[in-house]
């Protein structure tokens, strides 16, 4: 009786304090920051250090600690902190950070996720990911040594990929007496590097990643400091970046049509709030509608705000798919197919001028080409370089032309919608990402997409799958009295397309022989139904038809 | 991911923040590649992931098939939960075995590493292949290991299923290049940013179902190389002087019965397990004996295409 009783009674003291916890926990925040810094100034010690000391790490963990820290020929008893964020092999025989690694840790007030990016400098496309999504980055110097070209590098990067919150951490003071004057000298430094370089403002705090001053509280051994610790000062500062003020904007990711009555659009909240009744417009087509509703598993919401995942309906029916933005109608951004933008190249092969790439931006893919490549910049001087092609690690300034439009949106407005990524065609890597500074309007209202709207690709797995599918809207159309030309590869590589192959950039031209082709029997009147295997990016000018549009669509809206 | 947000009175919390992202990866993969998979193992994350993936594509039901690859040694409190999930959430489940393994009778207690091997490593490249899946979902998350924390979101595959650290694509704000060759998979971790302790947290706040391995009880066990196992059916094969001990334990994780160790505890409900989790002094990987061959034996597995 006695122990039931107890027992009882635990559970209930134990659903009561967990309660306690999820209620405190909902209210806690989420950071994201980077550290960076040269090899060797102590990133991964420091790291290590707030995991550890935020008793985030395991009884089995601090084992294994103990072990490798024997192992890797530290001395007896001493923690190396920095074997707790060290992870491939083939990094650990090296001996150095080569990739980026995340690592989670929370307080009571917040949860963190840190992108510990790497020093070495043929790294930097690490660091520029780490970037992309920290609010926050901490910038290590050693005391010793000062700023390092390497330090100057991240702190600029950090603020190119639009961090605005810097912390620089001016470590190892142990190893300098503490000593005020060294701290001071190295803050008056890199103050001076802010200016030259638009960096703004930062706050500088002494530690010791080694020996835990300044990091989870304030140290006694450098009493002159009256800031805050590293941990206070990311606890503390202030969470919010973006306004109320901000546009409702979401990118489409994915058409949910469970049947015929309902169509859904899915994406995640770039900016701004949505509300039922919401005027929007739909991009590129530029139609506009309310929101109906705002459709989660949980319920439909009166409110959906910046950074959430919902599914939204309209009160009409709107020509929109993925890659489409939603915008509040009030200020819909313009169209552009020719970009000014950063580029930080990531790739071993360098950029090829006049080669076509693909450029992801929002859920949006189109195709690329640079033009003009206006400048580098080397970060080291910042100052400006003659315009070359870009090889791996190097900023630019180029012009880039898209063959579709998007939204105009820059970085500065925009960090989700403003950057993009390249992509190699042939290899499919992600070569270089990309910030957009500049815009140019698209051609509008041109002879040309007054045809677009007769050109219909013909999806279909098989050869034999296209050949149906196309000869089933062909009939379609007959039906109504239109004339449907089917262009379809092996018309092209009789006559046309003769000389090309059918892998890599052969295939690239042949298709955009095709659309050519397909653009001026357009123009003439004529519905071409270009049945080739090609993705949907490439499915352009005009729309992309499957076996699912035939069935489901009257026979009338196949007149256009 | 510009967080933290806050809106007047309405902001979101880390564990919105988490849902909202993880959706969207789910999206992003349904959109861009032909035929994805959920890998369900049955376990908590394989739980917040599936619930994930239904409000991801909500009214819809989502978009893919689950599979789950089978070892024919899971507790069979697992076997009952998955049908029961696969019923519920309208998903097709595809159980694959490993043919080979079956015929040639492959167990964890003859055959050690081997059974991992042939069940795990080479079941599921198998059925990758046989289903001709070109995106598979899995749970895993960059803080249950060292070498996870720097796996990438989408972790592309060779055609022989071979993951190439050296070679992954860097992946900046929360454009995912999904563009692979012809022969080339992909796994995807939706997971990638929650912690042990994000999970159970989520799993609490949604009331989203687990396995009541998860919770103690009363159980047959025996100790063996440090870790208690539980002796879930006659197949166990008791070694001289072992006889079952009813122990009150629980799990942290969950696999092959026979592999993995419980841990005693008197937390027979969601909140004293997480009561526990807060005091926590012992990771969940501790459990598993498949990583108790040195710190970098879970890379190497991974290269071999072990998930
Ligand atoms: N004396 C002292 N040594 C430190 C401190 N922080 C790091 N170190 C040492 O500096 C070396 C490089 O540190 P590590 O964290 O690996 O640097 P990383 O390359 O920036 O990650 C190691 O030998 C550390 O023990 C510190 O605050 N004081």
């Amino acid at each position: 009786m006695a122990t039931a009783l107890s027992s009882v009674s635990a559970a209930a003291a134990a659903r009561a304090e967990v309660a306690a916890y999820l209620e405190a926990s909902a209210r806690k925040t989420l950071l994201r920051f980077i550290t960076c810094g040269s090899v060797d100034d102590g990133k991964s010690t420091l790291i290590g250090r707030l995991l550890h000391d935020s008793k985030m790490l395991f009884e089995d963990q601090l084992a294994a600690l103990r072990r490798d820290s024997r192992n890797a020929g530290g001395s007896e008893g001493v923690i190396d902190y920095s074997l707790l964020v060290d992870g491939l092999a083939a990094e650990r025989e090296q001996g150095i950070t080569i990739d980026v690694a995340y690592r989670f840790f929370a307080t009571e007030k917040r949860k963190f996720i840190v992108a510990d990016t790497p020093g070495h400098e043929q790294y930097t496309r690490n660091m520029a990911t780490g970037a992309s999504t920290a609010d926050l980055a901490v910038i290590l110097v050693d005391a010793r040594h000062g700023m390092l070209t390497q330090t100057r590098r991240h702190a600029y990067l950090a603020n190119l990929l639009g961090i605005r919150r810097l912390v620089l951490a001016v470590n190892k003071m142990d190893l300098v007496g503490y000593s005020q004057s060294r701290f001071d000298e190295i803050v008056a430094d890199f103050r001076a590097f802010a200016q030259t370089a638009g960096l703004g403002q930062f706050a500088a705090i002494p530690v010791s990643g080694l020996q835990g001053d300044n990091v989870i509280v304030r140290s006694a051994a450098m009493p002159w400091y009256d800031g805050p610790a590293l941990l206070e000062h990311l606890e503390s500062v202030p969470a919010a970046r973006r306004t109320d003020a901000a546009p409702f904007r979401m990118a489409v990711q994915w058409v949910n049509r469970p049947n015929a009555g309902f169509r859904g659009y899915a994406g995640r909240i770039a900016s701004g709030s949505v509300r039922p009744g919401e005027r929007i417009a739909v991009l590129p087509s530029g139609q506009q509608s309310r929101v109906k509703s705002i459709v989660t598993f949980d319920g439909d919401l009166d409110l959906a705000i910046e950074g959430q995942s919902v599914t939204l309906t309209f009160e009409d029916e709107l020509d929109c798919s993925r890659g489409d933005l939603v915008s509040s109608a009030a200020v819909a951004p313009e169209l552009v197919s020719s970009l000014g933008a950063t580029l930080v190249w990531m790739a071993d092969q360098p950029l090829v001028p006049g080669r076509s790439y693909w450029l992801k931006i929002g859920t949006r893919t189109v195709s690329a080409q640079i033009g003009r490549i206006d400048h580098l910049l080397d970060v080291n001087s910042l100052e400006r370089q003659p315009g070359r092609p870009l090889a791996l690690n190097d900023i630019g300034w180029c012009e880039i032309e898209l063959d579709r439009p998007v939204p105009g949106i820059s970085y500065a407005e925009d960090r989700q919608l403003g950057g993009f990524i390249l992509i190699d065609k042939l290899s499919n890597a992600t070569i270089a990402a990309g910030l957009v500074e500049s815009f140019t309007a698209a051609r509008s209202g041109s002879t040309a997409e007054a045809g677009d709207s007769r050109i219909m690709w013909i999806g279909g797995a098989s050869g034999a799958e296209r050949a149906a599918l196309a000869a089933g809207v062909q009939q379609r159309l007959q039906a109504v009295g239109r004339i449907g030309f089917i262009l379809d590869e092996a018309l092209l590589r009789t006559g046309l397309s003769a000389d090309l192959g059918t892998d890599g950039e052969d295939r690239t031209e042949s298709i955009r022989r095709a659309r050519e082709v397909a653009k001026l029997m357009a123009l003439a009147g004529v519905h071409v139904l270009v049945a080739m295997d090609v993705a949907p990016e490439e499915a352009h000018p005009g729309r992309m038809v499957g076996p699912a549009d035939l069935d489901e669509k009257g026979a009338d809206q196949w007149v256009i | 991911m510009n967080a933290p947000v806050s809106f007047g009175q309405h902001s979101l919390s880390h564990l919105e923040q988490l849902e909202a992202e993880s959706i969207h990866i789910m999206r992003e993969v349904v959109a861009e590649t032909e035929r994805p998979v959920m890998l369900y193992s049955v376990g908590k994350d394989s739980a917040v992931m599936l619930h994930l993936a239904r409000k991801a594509f909500f009214p819809a039901p989502p978009p893919f098939p689950l599979l789950h690859v089978d070892t024919t040694w899971k507790f069979r409190d697992m076997y009952a939960l998955r049908d029961r999930v696969a019923r519920e959430s309208g998903m097709e489940l595809i159980v694959y075995r490993n043919p080979e393994a079956e015929a040639l009778g492959i167990n964890p207690f003859d055959h050690g590493g081997l059974h991992t091997d042939m069940w795990k490593t080479e079941g599921l490249k198998q059925a990758l292949d046989r289903y001709r899946f070109d995106a598979a979902f899995g749970g895993a998350r960059r803080d249950e290991e060292k070498s996870r924390a720097k796996e990438r979101i989408f972790s592309f595959r060779s055609a022989s299923h071979r993951w190439d650290p050296k070679n992954q694509r860097p992946e900046l704000w929360s454009l995912y290049n999904a563009r692979k060759g012809a022969r080339e998979t992909i796994r995807v971790f939706p997971l990638s940013n929650w912690t042990e302790l994000d999970i159970w947290q989520y799993i609490y706040a949604e009331s989203i179902p687990i396995v009541p391995l998860y919770l103690a009880a009363p159980r047959p066990t025996v100790e063996r190389d440090g870790l208690i196992l539980m002796v879930d059916d006659e197949r166990f094969a008791l070694r001289e002087g072992e006889r079952p001990v009813e122990r009150s334990v629980r799990f942290r994780t969950l696999g092959c019965y026979p592999l993995t160790g419980a841990v005693e505890s008197e937390a027979a409900t969601l909140e004293e397990v997480i009561q526990e989790m807060l005091v926590a002094t012992t990771s969940e990987r501790q459990g598993r004996a498949i990583d108790h061959d040195g710190s970098a034996s879970m890379e190497r597995k991974k290269q071999e295409g072990y998930f």
